[in-house]
């Protein structure tokens, strides 16, 4: 834990100096960084606390990124319209949490996997407000240099998954959280045990949907312009998961890991073998979950060895 | 004083299956009461109906007087009932405090923390698990995790304790320590309502038994006119030899 706690100081401090290299491709990674942390640990609520395997991350990422993106339309400031997509997201992932969290395991999963599918239709539809398939281009400050905006970016997205990782150690630490676990261990006897089991999960859900949602609203705004298949694209939720997954699921640092290890793997298949990047990546994951599946920091030596 | 919990004319269906059909049984305060019949007979089915988990198709319950028939397995919890399984259920990678902490926590009404850590631990003791607390739950042997069972339940404060088989795969060593435990328990005041096959258990501790069959409430006694009772004998061993006993008593 302390060593852990360690190298994840080390990390934040080498993330947060990024602006001073000045170099816009490092501070570009940086952000996409700090974006896809939050993604994972948003997720961690709902998947790793509650142990259920949501795909609803791309929903929420793509319903924050339009709520910010119409409210700027209507006039609102942009970081009011951050807060307004994370409250959207937050009370969308309560209606829905009621509805799909009767589910459970893989029928979950695959009724969470539609969720963004049908936002993408419905905003696709609604040409009047969104833009439909046309997109929705965000207001550009004037009197701001590109090089400052990138920094500003990355400093609000930093900002953001410092708030998100506050929430999961305090929930992870609190009655909600304990209640979140027992769930996740045996959802039948934390019911006879007294835990209200709906509203704990609806509860992780919503913060799950709200962290996503405002990571998505952060997006529009850096990126100028989005378009449905771009923010309701459902990698986003299947890399949430594969964050966690490499991070070590259950730990908190885990999915800040998670997402520096995905970044440096995603950007060096990238780099490498442009054609058949997603190929490489796919079998890269599916290696390390088969082969890691508590992640990539867990003993890989069994622990009968270590004894005399 | 009225009646701790009351049921009257309770059914639960399943499809075209009756599980359980029109049962009254009222239990007392302070009663220690076994129910038992032979398997199928819906023992289990009546305690689910009770904690909620498959509410009764028609009929009622009142528990301490409150009807709580359409209550959720939570709320029953919190207003005093727990209940035991058959087939143990911790939570396997927690630890064995923290188990009993969540029952003091989510039904118990205890603070979160060291408090109720605390009590967590003073339950352990009663049920002689306190070296194991620091242990994950899964790593304990049958007779731990049904003595873990035990300090669950009365880390969720009852009035009412509801034991399904808690003897089921004990040996007769284990089996003397459930049975001591249970009466140590009885004598705090805890109503209980214990389902058992073993009937040594059930005739040492209970004050009456009743007994179901195919769903239907056919007996309601003392443990010695129990044995005794015609239909109940009928039910456990056929009519055949209950029609013997009854000639070989009158003869």
């Amino acid at each position: 834990m302390r060593s852990s706690a360690l190298l994840a100081a080390a990390l934040l401090a080498l993330v947060a100096l990024l602006p001073l290299s000045g170099d816009a491709y490092w501070l570009r990674l940086g952000t996409t960084m700090l974006m896809y942390g939050v993604l994972a640990m948003s997720w961690n609520f709902i998947g790793g606390m509650a142990g259920y395997p949501s795909f609803a991350s791309a929903a929420f990422f793509g319903l924050g990124a339009y709520a910010g993106a119409v409210a700027q339309k209507f006039g609102v400031p942009m970081g009011l319209a951050w807060v307004c997509a994370g409250g959207a997201a937050l009370a969308f992932a309560a209606l829905l949490g009621l509805a799909l969290l009767r589910l459970r395991g893989h029928y979950f999963a695959i009724a969470s996997l539609v969720v963004a599918e049908v936002l993408r239709e419905l905003v696709n539809s609604a040409t009047d407000l969104t833009g439909g398939g046309m997109g929705l281009n965000l207001p550009v400050p004037h009197d701001a240099t590109v090089a400052s905006q990138a920094q500003f970016f990355f400093y609000s997205m930093l900002g953001l998954a410092a708030i998100t990782f506050t929430a999961m150690l305090l929930t992870t630490h609190s009655k909600l959280g304990f209640g979140l676990r027992c769930i996740q261990q045996n959802e039948a006897a934390a019911d006879m045990l007294g835990v209200n089991t709906t509203l704990y999960k609806v509860a992780a859900f919503m913060l799950s949907g709200a962290f996503a949602g405002a990571a998505g609203a952060l997006y529009a705004s850096w990126v100028h312009y989005i378009e449905p298949p771009d923010v309701f694209d459902v990698l986003y939720s299947i890399k949430a998961i594969v964050m966690v997954l490499l991070g070590g699921a259950g730990s908190v640092f885990g999915p800040l890991f998670g997402a520096a290890i995905f970044l440096s793997l995603e950007e060096l298949v990238w780099r490498n073998y442009l054609q058949v990047h997603t190929g490489v990546l796919g079998l890269m994951i599916v290696l390390l979950v088969l082969f890691l599946p508590k992640g990539v920091f867990a003993r890989a030596v069994p622990r009968t060895r270590k004894k005399p | 004083m009225s009646a701790l919990l009351e049921l009257k004319g309770v059914t639960r269906r399943f499809g075209g299956l009756a599980a359980v059909s029109g049962v009254d049984v009222t239990v007392g305060r302070g009663e220690l009461i076994g129910l038992i019949g032979p398997n199928g007979a819906g023992k289990t089915t009546l305690v689910n109906v009770i904690t909620g988990v498959h509410p009764a198709t028609s009929g009622t319950v009142r528990f301490d007087g409150e009807d709580i028939t359409a209550f959720k397995p939570f709320q029953v919890a919190r207003r005093g009932i727990a209940r035991t399984f058959q087939i143990v259920q911790p939570f396997p990678e927690m630890t064995v405090t923290e188990n009993v902490a969540a029952a003091a926590v989510f039904a118990g009404a205890v603070r979160y923390g060291s408090e109720a850590n605390a009590e967590a631990l003073q339950h352990l003791r009663f049920v002689g698990l306190a070296e194991m607390a620091d242990k994950r739950a899964a790593s304990l042997t049958l007779a731990m995790r049904k003595r873990l069972e035990f300090a669950k339940g009365l880390a969720m404060r009852p009035k009412l304790l509801l034991l399904d088989e808690v003897n089921a795969g004990l040996n007769a060593t284990e089996v003397d320590h459930a049975l001591s435990l249970i009466r140590a328990i009885a004598a705090r005041g805890i109503t209980i309502l214990i389902i058992e096959h073993l009937m040594k258990v059930v005739l040492s501790l209970c004050t009456r038994i009743v007994v179901l069959h195919h769903g239907d409430l056919i007996a309601s006694d003392t443990p010695q006119r129990i044995v005794k009772d015609t239909r109940v004998i009928q039910a456990y061993l056929g009519r055949r030899y209950a029609d013997a006993e009854s000639a070989g008593a009158n003869g």
